[in-house]
């Protein structure tokens, strides 16, 4: 068991790649009454096009598939799995994103039960005909929901005027006429390729012995047999640099119109620690810009172009990345051209010293702030691991950027070719 | 062992709370400003958390207080105003970095409660009303938020059943106002309302982090204090019975439709049952493992979401679904054959641990979070009691099926609204 200490931040974390691939992280926090447990798969929306394990011609599978299989792993031939976590005063849940789907529990009791069966409810399958049908009706609702959603819809909507083929664009539930589709054996199919132990990563954060964890983890994996490990063959869309429509407008029955112009990022870093960087400048830039105290944010507000719903937010993964700003506002098309006339414009800036050194303050701040919660640390610890970066890496990257690398960053970082831009609006009559 | 350490001073107007913890790696400030619900006062209420965050005297734009923010590592400040029970609660709250975790050495807690003196005892103005900009915008940000709440149909839905539910009662009032009074409202009269509220209001302020070592009640007090002029409004109680069931179906353009069901309770915090309810409410529609999450969702897949919450305050109970326009009368029959089979007792000893076990991991889950912790202390300022959480885990682990039953009794259906879609008639 490999053990990294890292001073500042006073924390440890215990790792160990197991015999069967499965990567292990333990974050021992004895101070919290609660443990959080996340047991992550490299699968998501956007795992549509592949090689299934053992086979050799290429597939693609229905829409919104990872989505639903995270719903079915939770039922079993003779039970719920949630009951078995709530037995033990236990609250689990899963969710799916892009690129990760992740099964999750918290407790403050029984941490040894919760994980073992965590690890056994992912690891052990079981998908019917009629439960496949029943859930679809549930799904159903949970797309219909968000199709109610104005944020969602402008979300999505910007994604997709951004993308011309990557799967990104598609929704991560998919629709009701692409879960129609999906069988029982589709879920295999995509269990046995992606569900591997050498394709996931189990974390544990709080109130734990971490040798004991360790070897509880390791009793329970080396019980277990997998297929021999197979690299996964996924295969992506070529993805032009330019964004697929500069304009979408989406009607719907709103009293105050949306705007978000999202902006698609190069994807040219050349490894991990220059992806980092990046993404932190990014972030970085973003907020000197655009937060409450950022340059543009008065302006845009005095004007009565944004309201405080106002947000921006990055997200950069191995093949795809975006940036999204926006929010309501009672002139849309205005506030589109200011926005866009403002990313543009931003690579005739410099920051000063001083300006660079607050923003950067306020990010160590946050980073620290962020420390205090287990969820974020589990989440964000995988999410980054899949990238192959260490979590705990990110404040000494911030405390070592320098203005000169982000005045750089600036020259470069936006094009108009890569903008464009979602409108909600009231709909007709 | 205690597992929170409280410790209460009053002094210089107002209650200072203490929390000594080693838990995070950040100081939790929070200001709690509290008055009686009341429809002269609601509105004006609502604004005054926008404005202040425009600008003080010292900081007299929005801009420059931000700025002045970001220097203190990033603190991540909000004012925001909420209703619990019949109060109405402006909540002022910063979290700044321990300077354990800095390799700086800065006076952080001094610079952090200097700028909430700023923000509460000088916010921009001219002596006599607030600055005249700052007002007509934040007016407008006030009438936005007032005009979009129905394009999130979830809070929506919840704000029309209050409506109807609560007609006759306080808490019925809209927690941002409404736009006739904020007609009224104008930079003086606010600003001569903000005044008096200050003086008026009752003042909690809690200090939650690493804090040993430091003399946090001086320095609160350096920056804060008041003259205290006693409010004469009471908290009105009125509750109404429920005689008959009220129904309201309301159609707009959607395509789900949200099922919500107002329930009395009965029960409020300051009372012996209120352990059971929260029991009550867990086996009913509190976890994925309740009867509502089973029969709704998992059983007849009617919904992705079919869950209920109480109110500690006002004794209420609320059921949210979302369900396919067509299907209300079967959603509606099921959610109150989940509560008939509450109130008959048909769950099991097991299940009633089971549930007792998951509310008090809620609440430690709650307490390992800095503003949740301190959201739970202040229940005990809303009730005006002394429930320590250690109390609440101990009451909540003495509950049996009989005080379920009990509770049983006590609720009563009063209020059925649904959200449908336009042209989906609910006899689909």
């Amino acid at each position: 068991m490999n053990k990294t200490n890292y001073d500042q931040l006073k924390e440890t974390v215990y790792s160990e790649k197991l015999d069967n691939g499965l990567r292990v992280f333990l974050l021992p926090k004895p101070e919290m009454a609660k443990t959080f447990s996340i047991f992550s798969t490299d699968y998501g929306s956007i795992d549509r096009t592949f090689v299934p394990i053992g086979e050799t011609e290429q597939i693609t599978v229905p829409d919104g598939i990872a989505h639903f299989l995270e719903h079915k792993l939770f039922e079993k031939e003779d039970r719920d799995v949630f009951q078995d976590f709530t037995k033990r005063g236990a609250s689990a849940n899963a969710f799916t994103s892009f690129t990760k789907t992740a099964y999750l529990f918290s407790s403050t009791s029984n941490i040894e039960d919760n994980v073992r069966t965590l690890l056994d409810f992912v690891q052990d399958p079981y998908f019917s005909e009629q439960s496949v049908e029943k859930e679809k009706g549930i799904i159903g609702q949970e797309i219909t929901m968000y199709d109610d959603q104005p944020d969602w819809r402008s979300f999505f909507g910007t994604i997709q005027s951004l993308y011309n083929n990557h799967p990104v664009q598609i929704d991560i539930a998919g629709t009701i006429d692409s879960i129609d589709k999906i069988t029982k054996d589709d879920l295999y199919t995509c269990y046995n390729t992606f569900y591997h132990p050498s394709n996931m990563t189990f974390f544990v954060a709080g109130n734990f012995n971490p040798e004991e964890m360790m070897q509880l983890i390791k009793e329970n994996q080396s019980a277990k047999t997998f297929p021999e490990k197979e690299a996964i063959q996924r295969s992506f869309p070529e993805e032009p640099s330019k964004v697929a429509k500069k304009k979408h407008v989406i009607e719907m029955p709103v009293s105050m119109p949306k705007c978000l112009v999202g902006l698609k990022e190069n994807m040219d870093h050349k490894d991990n620690r220059d992806f980092l960087e990046k993404e932190l400048l990014i972030d970085i830039l973003l907020d000197h810009f655009f937060s409450k105290s950022g340059k543009y944010y008065q302006d845009l507000y005095e004007n009565d172009l944004i309201d405080n719903s106002f947000s921006f937010e990055t997200n950069i993964e191995k093949n795809f990345g975006f940036s999204i700003l926006g929010g309501n506002t009672s002139k849309p098309d205005e506030l589109a051209e200011k926005l866009t006339s403002m990313l543009v414009g931003l690579r005739e800036f410099e920051l000063t010293a001083e300006e660079f050194s607050t923003v950067k303050r306020k990010k160590i701040g946050h980073f620290l702030r962020s420390m205090n919660s287990l969820e974020f640390i589990s989440n964000q610890f995988i999410h980054y691991n899949l990238l192959g970066i260490d979590l705990f890496e990110v404040l000494p990257t911030i405390e070592r950027l320098t203005v000169g690398d982000a005045n750089a960053f600036l020259k470069d970082w936006i094009d108009e070719e890569r903008i464009a831009v979602c409108q909600i609006v009231p709909a007709q009559g | 062992m205690k597992s929170v350490s409280e410790e209460k001073i009053t002094t210089n107007g107002y209650n200072l709370h203490v929390i000594q913890t080693k838990k995070y790696k950040t100081i939790n400030v929070v200001v709690k400003l509290k008055a009686p619900l009341k429809r002269e006062t609601i509105t004006q209420r609502a604004l005054i958390p926008y404005i202040l965050q425009q600008g003080t005297e010292n900081y007299p734009s929005a801009r420059m207080l931000r700025t002045a923010l970001d220097d203190l590592y990033g603190a991540v400040f909000n004012i925001d105003s909420s209703k619990k029970g019949e109060n109405h609660i402006i909540s002022i709250r910063i979290e700044f970095a321990n300077e354990a975790y800095l390799s700086s050495n800065e006076q952080i807690i001094k610079k952090a409660m200097h700028l909430l003196n700023e923000v509460v005892f000088h916010p921009k103005s001219n002596g006599d009303s607030f600055d005249t900009g700052i007002f007509k915008r934040e007016k407008q940000t006030l009438q936005q938020k007032i005009d979009s709440i129905v394009d999130d149909k979830m809070s929506y839905a919840n704000m029309r059943l209050i409506d109807e539910m609560c007609k006759e009662e306080a808490y019925r009032l809209h927690v941002h106002g409404y736009t006739d009074d904020l007609n009224l409202i104008n930079e003086t009269n606010l600003y001569e309302y903000y005044r008096s509220l200050l003086v008026e209001d009752q003042l909690d302020i809690y200090v939650l982090g690493d804090l040993e070592g430091k003399d946090i009640q001086n320095q609160v007090a350096e920056y804060f204090s008041r003259e205290v002029s006693t409010n004469k409004d009471k908290v009105e109680t009125n509750t109404q019975d429920v005689t008959k069931v009220k129904e309201i179906t309301e159609a707009m353009e959607v395509q789900q439709g949200k099922l919500h069901l107002g329930f009395r309770t009965n029960i409020r915090f300051n009372d012996p049952e209120y352990y059971a309810l929260q029991v009550f409410n867990g086996i009913f529609g509190g976890f994925p493992s309740s009867k509502l999450f089973m029969n709704v969702r998992e059983k007849h897949s009617l919904a992705y979401y079919a869950a209920s919450r109480f109110e500690s305050h006002k004794g209420l109970l609320f059921v949210f679904s979302g369900i396919a326009p067509a299907d209300f009368q079967k959603a509606k029959d099921i959610i109150l054959e989940q509560m008939e089979a509450m109130k008959k007792g048909e769950f099991t000893e097991e299940q009633v641990d089971e549930t007792k076990n998951m509310v008090v991991n809620q609440l430690k889950e709650t307490m390992d979070h800095p503003q949740g912790l301190i959201e739970i202390l202040y229940h005990q300022v809303l009730a005006n009691n002394n429930i320590a959480p250690e109390e609440m885990i101990e009451g909540i682990s003495q509950v049996t099926k009989d005080d379920l039953l009990a509770v049983g009794e006590k609720i009563q259906l009063d209020t059925v609204y649904f959200l449908t879609s336009k042209g989906g008639s609910i006899n689909e």
